[in-house]
């Protein structure tokens, strides 16, 4: 069977981080994609990205993404597209998809850096054309440059559903409604301030009732919220073909699951994710994660935790001697810290220490294996 | 069309913004951003350490160059001149939508909730690569609207520039 040192799962921004990290230090790297491109979701992001300069702020996220591509191609990692891991047995025995059939290799070390999906909500008419994620909208707008449709209600208010909505506008659809079932919008002020000066409505405590049409979405039902609860009488009904939600993201844990790494549900992190120490390590000692899957943030802290994962990795490995290790990490929590600050971070940072605390209990109960 | 007269750290007071251009940061919310501070060449804009800071504007040293405007993620810098006479202000504002609005054309200017405001010229239009991809544009509008302006309603797509001509 072949062997390789590191392998990761996963070739978004914390997949491809985490890459060039490990081959830096020496490691030789593979990483391995479903997907027939790399990048992840970072080439769909056309705008700027937040942060300081080395949170590459300022810059748009696909040029990051390019950014990163490039220097995994310099350090000559190999990257493995269209190949979907099926499973990770013990010993580190990984089963993949190819197109020569079913293959297997062996890894040392593994980084799962399998991202998050997309959460739906269940309405009636959800199931007519035109009902889709916000994720699916900005794939075919911003990759395969085609307009989803012309007039789109957009359910959530969240950093996603607000950049989304406005590069849905940028393409040259109209936005008629953002929905949020809360009473205040949930991503930044100055993502909603773009829409808000281009006309676009917003309707909190109100969520979509039902969408209607016979054959696609033709209209969509309103109703306002009292406390999550919907209040009789207060329906309103808006012509739309197109209806995005951008309710939440899950973290896709199911090879964490396969390699026996202990999960905990955390909810300021999207839902049930792996429990990690400091250095992004798992119950599973030989499996580290980052990004998404290690809950649910934004691309500038999957770069960072990818960067954590590949230095940890490297270390355990032999590469980087403890010390020069312990100074790398640090540098890279300290920019973590960053990002997690402030009135939308804080919370984060919160749950982030949660799950290393959970990470500490199951190791004094003697669990890690 | 709403009344609202900013406050904070960013944001310029009457007699500076009389007194020539101005930037007027209209950033409220501690999100961990800073690209503002390192794009000023005058060091005007600090934010310090604390990345969740709000920018602070030293509106001395700012001469409302706008360069902020095309680094902020947020879109949320703008800059105004009240000193061009006749009653009038310029506002200018970051723009990513095609097509631009016209050097010269008349248009209508809304506020920060996209409701209408005043009919406006546009003043100028600024491109460059450094701004990559965020246009600035400039109107010119009756004095008294200066911190109300802070958008235009965009103007319609002409059919070469259609994103999808099939739809």
């Amino acid at each position: 069977m072949r062997k390789v040192q590191l392998l990761i799962v996963g070739a978004g921004p914390a997949g491809l981080s985490a890459g060039i990290e490990a081959a830096r230090a020496g490691v030789q790297v593979t990483i391995i994609d479903e997907n027939l491109r790399p990048g992840g979701q970072l080439f769909k992001q056309i705008h700027k990205f937040f942060g300081s300069r080395v949170h590459n702020a300022g810059v748009r996220g696909f040029r990051i993404g390019e950014k990163l591509l490039q220097e995994t191609r310099e350090l000559g990692v190999e990257v493995l597209l269209g190949y979907p891991v099926y499973g990770i047995f013990p010993g580190g025995e990984v089963v993949y998809g190819s197109a020569d059939g079913v293959k297997q290799l062996q890894a040392e070390k593994i980084i799962l850096a399998t991202g998050a999906n997309e959460n739906n909500l269940c309405f009636e008419g959800s199931v007519l054309p035109g009902v889709m994620t916000a994720g699916a909208a900005q794939t075919m707008i911003n990759l395969h440059h085609v307009l989803p449709g012309q007039r789109v209600v957009m359910v959530g208010s969240g950093n996603v559903g607000l950049i989304v909505s406005y590069q849905l506008l940028q393409a040259g659809a109209r936005v008629e409604a953002v929905v949020e079932a809360g009473p205040a919008i949930g991503g930044y002020g100055v993502h909603a301030g773009k829409l808000k000066r281009a006309g676009v409505p917003f309707y909190l405590s109100h969520t979509v009732q039902r969408a209607m049409g016979t054959t696609e979405v033709e209209a969509v039902e309103l109703v306002e919220l009292d406390h999550f609860k919907a209040i009789p009488g207060t329906e309103k009904i808006i012509e739309a073909d197109t209806v995005c939600m951008a309710v939440g993201l899950t973290p896709m844990t199911e090879l964490a699951s396969l390699c026996g790494c202990e999960l905990v549900e955390s909810r300021g992190l999207g839902g049930l994710v792996p429990v990690h120490d400091h250095d992004m390590r798992t119950t599973n000692p030989n499996v580290y994660i980052a990004g998404d899957i290690s809950g649910v943030e934004e691309a500038s802290t999957a770069m960072e935790e990818g960067r954590l994962a590949g230095t940890a990795a490297a270390e355990s490995l032999g590469y980087i001697p403890a010390k020069e290790a312990a100074r790398r990490k640090e540098e890279i929590h300290g920019r973590l810290d960053l990002l997690r600050s402030g009135q939308f971070g804080a919370r984060r940072a919160q749950a982030k220490i949660e799950i290393e605390r959970s990470f500490a209990q199951i190791k004094r109960g003697g669990e890690v294996r | 069309m709403s009344r609202w007269i900013p406050e904070g750290p960013g944001i310029p007071d009457a007699q500076r913004r009389a007194r020539g251009p101005v930037a007027c940061i209209e950033c409220f919310q501690q999100i961990p951003c800073n690209p503002c501070e390192e794009a000023c060449p005058r060091g005007a804009i600090t934010v310090g350490d604390e990345i969740t800071s709000l920018p602070h504007l030293d509106t001395e040293k700012c001469n409302g160059c706008g360069l902020c405007m095309t680094r902020c993620p947020g879109l949320a810098i703008f800059t105004v001149d009240e000193s061009c006479g006749e009653g009038k202000a310029r506002v200018s504002f970051p723009y990513e939508y095609v097509p631009l609005p016209e050097k010269g054309s008349r248009i209508d200017c809304t506020d920060r909730e996209g409701h209408f405001v005043t009919e406006g010229t546009v003043y100028q239009v600024r491109e460059s690569k450094a701004f990559d991809h965020t246009a600035i544009v400039t109107v010119e509008i009756p004095r008294e609207y200066s911190m109300d302006v802070r958008f235009i309603v965009r103007p319609a797509p002409t059919d070469s520039e259609e994103v999808n001509p099939d739809a």
